[in-house]
């Protein structure tokens, strides 16, 4: 994984061309800045300056090579590289509140527009006219759409919103495309169909839950289009498969709100938000349950020297504990939250790079190996994956000496490692050592 | 100047209740939750199985229901079990509890914070430590997000 700090400000999107060699990003102003990859430096290539308002969603369609952006300036502009200059095409969206989020569809003939004039607006190409039509979808949104994605088939497109509610909407557009197949989400597809809805908060069953949710900050279909999962800001990541009505499985997680979320593999995704660091989360189908795979971020584990008398006073005064963690400030790669998150390599469904940019204006791409395989070594599931050890003393948020499951992945060379905890237990992980880790794993001492 | 404009009356008005848009929660029926069972709960605090008393006096919140009464008398309760627990038995209790009883308690203990007694805020404290290192910080976040809560 490799860290490159573009600015000081905020990025609030970001996207990547086809071949990954340039990377459009907005740093919290009314500008697209263009950098193009040169060596391991990043050069600034191009400023595209035409929205009167901070834009709020980048996308960068791979096939074309068009970018579309949306502001709060309620506009969307298209724009196309003409002789080394990117030039802007305006698109009516007609909407009265701020676009919030744009993505191009997967064949690249529409895109949709998120917005918080609690509909989405999908925009298309009329070729007679020579310019961006814009058609509506408003029933039965009742907030701000805060983000979308696309099923592969082009048609179906997945919103979560404000109104505490994920849903799955149709958005066949008669002029561009054919009729679509039928879907495990449905069969009948007319333009703005709800197919699927959340409910209040997506858990099945629980005491006292059911009631509350929390806002949809990020949707995302997997590969095949079948899974549908969506991370809100009541700490809790959800995954629906389409067709088994009501087979909505949840995680309330542990940590704080996550803000964006990406299908890593069919059975897993990764997810970041506020806490800084990329999660991983395991999906078993056949049980219907999310499960926690562990953070991401492993960072460097500082030498263990003794701490002298002074700073333990200090550290007393300071923080009301005489610790030896001389946390400066966060350990994970990002210094803010993580705001999006998208795959580089791979594809959803194979997934060896994704990459997160967040509010400290860094943009951190992680490798991830990813394997599936028949024999299992500690769980009985058929897809493994990657986990991180978090190396630190503390152990996971609050769970002292506690080990937590994970998957593991085996490939040629396998290494094999043991650790011994604090709660005295010892376990034997089998473990694949990224290429580009900056940090190594290590273990307890008992 | 016309005598008309000393009226301030119209600063008193609640735009909000006009706005055709306004988000409107769904209607949960709650009329029928009733809190826990206190006399259940009250027999097992004087038994002294205070494990007990505290999955009884979790059970059923009455989260939907619109009646004040109600939400007043099931905190009163909880209060009274967390505070019938020894300090030393308050990890225990919390341990036995799983993920959506230890949400339910941290929204018993915000709940508790907000109308402080005597002693209450040390209780709720000592369970909130203890209640924070079980559910991790997306349990307060998911208390703070809840719309409907006791």
């Amino acid at each position: 994984m490799s860290l490159h700090q573009f600015l000081l400000e905020p990025i609030t999107c970001h996207a990547w061309n086809r071949d990954r060699t340039q990377i459009a990003i907005s740093p919290n102003n009314h500008e697209v800045h263009i950098y193009q990859k040169s060596g391991n430096q990043w050069v600034k290539s191009h400023e595209l300056k035409e929205h009167n308002g901070h834009i709020t969603g980048i996308d960068w369609a791979p096939k074309s090579d068009r970018i579309v952006t949306c502001g709060a300036d309620r506009n969307a502009y298209v724009w196309s590289l003409k002789d080394g200059v990117w030039k802007p095409t305006l698109v009516i969206l007609r909407i009265n509140r701020a676009a919030t989020f744009v993505k191009w569809s997967p064949l690249e003939n529409k895109f949709a527009v998120g917005s918080g004039a609690r509909l989405i607006s999908v925009c298309y190409f009329e070729s007679d006219n020579d310019w961006w039509v814009s058609k509506h979808i408003k029933k039965p949104i009742r907030s701000t759409v805060l983000s979308l994605d696309w099923h592969p088939n082009n048609v179906l497109l997945a919103a979560g919103s404000c109104d505490f509610k994920c849903r799955v909407f149709s958005a066949y557009i008669k002029e561009v495309e054919e009729k679509p197949g039928p879907t495990v989400w449905g069969s009948k597809m007319p333009f703005g169909e709800v197919l699927f809805e959340s409910g209040p908060s997506g858990v099945s069953g629980g005491a006292g839950d059911g009631a509350g949710g929390g806002w949809v900050h990020g949707v995302c279909f997997s590969h095949s289009g079948n899974r549908l999962a969506w991370t809100s800001h009541d700490s809790t990541v959800a995954i629906a498969e389409g067709g088994k009505t009501s087979t909505i499985s949840s995680l309330s997680s542990e940590t704080l709100p996550l803000l964006c979320v990406s299908f890593i593999t069919e059975n897993s995704l990764v997810a970041a938000g506020h806490d800084c660091y990329p999660v991983l989360f395991v999906y078993d189908g056949t049980k219907g349950s999310v499960t926690f795979g562990g953070k991401l971020d492993v960072p460097k584990q500082t030498s263990q020297r003794g701490i002298s008398a002074r700073e333990r006073f200090q550290n007393l005064d300071r923080r009301a504990t005489s610790s030896e963690t001389t946390e400066q400030g966060l350990e994970s790669l990002h210094k803010n939250s993580i705001s999006q998150i998208s795959v580089l390599e791979g594809g959803k469904s194979k997934c060896s790079t994704f990459c997160t940019t967040g509010m400290d204006g860094g943009m951190v791409t992680w490798d991830v190996k990813v394997h599936t395989h028949t024999t299992h070594y500690t769980h009985t599931q058929s897809d493994t994956l990657l986990y991180h050890w978090d190396g630190r003393r503390n152990g996971h948020m609050g769970r002292q000496g506690t080990h937590t499951t994970h998957y593991t992945t085996h490939t040629h060379s396998l290494t094999r490692y043991c650790t011994t905890g604090m709660d005295g237990g010892m376990v034997t992980w089998d473990v694949k050592v990224h290429t580009h880790t900056l940090h190594t794993l290590h273990t307890h001492t008992v | 100047m016309s005598k008309n404009t000393v009226s301030n009356r119209f600063r008193t008005v609640d735009v909000d209740e006009y706005d055709e848009n306004k988000f409107v929660d769904e209607e949960d029926g709650g009329e029928n939750q009733l809190g826990p069972d206190e006399a259940e709960v009250d027999s097992l605090i004087r038994q002294g199985n205070l494990m007990e008393a505290l999955q009884a006096v979790l059970k059923n919140p009455p989260i939907n229901t619109k009646n004040q009464n109600v939400k007043d008398c099931a905190e009163g309760l909880v209060l009274k079990v967390l505070s019938a627990f020894k300090s030393s038995d308050v990890d225990k209790g919390v341990q036995s509890l799983d993920k959506n009883g230890v949400d339910l308690l941290m929204k018993y203990i915000y709940k508790g914070f907000e109308t402080p007694s005597d002693n209450s805020s040390a209780v709720l404290l000592q369970w909130h430590e203890k209640a924070l290192s079980a559910g991790g910080l997306g349990c307060i976040v998911r208390v703070l997000t809840a719309r409907k809560t006791v």
